[in-house]
């Protein structure tokens, strides 16, 4: 809104404080409360973003250090379940966004089927993660916990992997190594399912709310912010999925 | 009662002047369509041997990351766009955004030439 504009009203909105119950008083109007609130939210997704940098960095100092420990530890993901999770993930971001679509065209009903949609496809997401996650526990994949780097020492302990890739046996102090890779994949990983589990709770308690009609009155700030949040995990996953699945497939 | 049309009058334009902009379901639909084909893509060309560059002698650039990491790239610029409306918000949200990103790159190029350089020379 231009300043022009905001002196011209100003004597109007004075004498006459007629405006929608979910317009803040300090706010000239609701695009302007809109605007305010949206420009909020994107200097938290920044703050993210370099939440997230850090272990970007890290992950591509080390992998640059030890990388043929990257490239056989890489390999034990499955990079099935991998495209999976991504394919779901980017169908709930177009959910999502579908669903800040019906808020703005006040569409009850389409709302709360989009919200679920999204809440359905998070929580398949987490699903097939926690499959992978288990698959990591089984093999002692887990640094720390349940660790062992004999997969590593002699590939082909592991047939199902080796027939695909027939890694040859690491020295032990870089199939050690390898240990570095499964904590960056664990805490990038698991950081990243931590923001779709927070996601998954706003989604639950916004579905209660859609169901009061409480979004779909032209107030859409709410909704609107919750799927940046969503599209920036979203974002998130586009960048892990090719670091930590796709190193040296050929 | 000539107030409150004033008023109302000066909702419309003030409405008009900066109008929040629906994003339609075909685009919506058209990006989901583009991430797909995207995601499909880089799984493919992650199972191909894109060769590698030898810049110097010790230093070669492999193209595959590259490739990898241009996708993502390209993924995220049009759920940035789309999804996230950046194409359609104000010009404060969008010098914001664009900032953010442009420290990130920053704060991790400045970090990596640092790290990728300290044995520079004796490989």
């Amino acid at each position: 809104m231009s300043d022009s504009t905001a002196t011209a009203s100003g004597a109007v909105a004075e004498a006459h404080h007629e405006h929608p119950p979910y317009q803040r008083h300090h706010f000239e109007s609701v695009d302007q409360q809109f605007d305010a609130t949206n420009f909020a939210m994107w200097l938290f997704l920044l703050t993210e973003i370099m939440f997230f940098g850090g272990l970007f960095t890290a992950y591509l100092i080390m992998r640059n250090w030890y990388y043929p420990a990257f490239v056989e530890a890489s390999h034990q993901l499955n990079i099935g379940w991998g495209t999976a999770n991504t394919g779901v993930l980017i169908v709930s971001s177009f959910t999502m966004a579908m669903g800040v679509w019906s808020a703005e065209m006040r569409k009850k009903g389409m709302l709360i089927l989009f919200l679920s949609l999204t809440w359905i496809l998070g929580m398949a997401f987490l699903g097939i993660k926690s499959i992978e996650y288990h698959e990591k526990w089984v093999k002692h994949h887990v640094p720390g916990l349940h660790w062992s780097d004999s997969s590593f020492l002699n590939p082909a302990s592991d047939p199902e992997v080796y027939k695909e890739y027939h890694d040859k046996p690491l020295a032990p102090d870089m199939a050690e190594k390898t240990g570095m890779y499964f904590f960056l994949y664990f805490a990038m990983t698991g950081m990243h399912a931590l923001h779709m589990i927070i996601g998954i709770s706003l989604l639950t308690f916004m579905i209660f709310r859609a169901r009061q009609g409480a979004y779909t009155t032209g107030h859409v700030t709410y909704v609107e912010n919750f799927g940046l949040y969503w599209h920036f995990v979203d974002i998130v996953w586009i960048f892990l999925f090719p670091l930590l699945y796709l190193i040296s497939r050929y | 009662m000539s107030e409150h049309n004033q008023h109302a009058q000066h909702k419309e334009q003030g409405e008009h002047d900066q109008e929040h902009h629906i994003v339609s379901p075909v685009i919506y639909g058209s990006i989901l369509l583009a991430l797909l084909i995207f995601t499909g893509l880089t799984v493919w060309m992650s199972f191909i041997d894109l060769g590698e560059w030898h810049i110097a002698a010790g230093l070669t650039l492999f193209w595959n990351p590259v490739v990898a990491l241009a996708i993502a790239c390209t993924k995220m610029t049009l759920v940035v766009l789309f999804f996230m409306h950046v194409k359609y918000t104000t010009k404060l949200t969008k010098l914001t955004v664009a900032s953010g990103f442009f420290v990130f790159i920053v704060l991790i190029g400045m970090t990596m030439t640092d790290y990728f350089t300290r044995a520079w020379g004796r490989w």
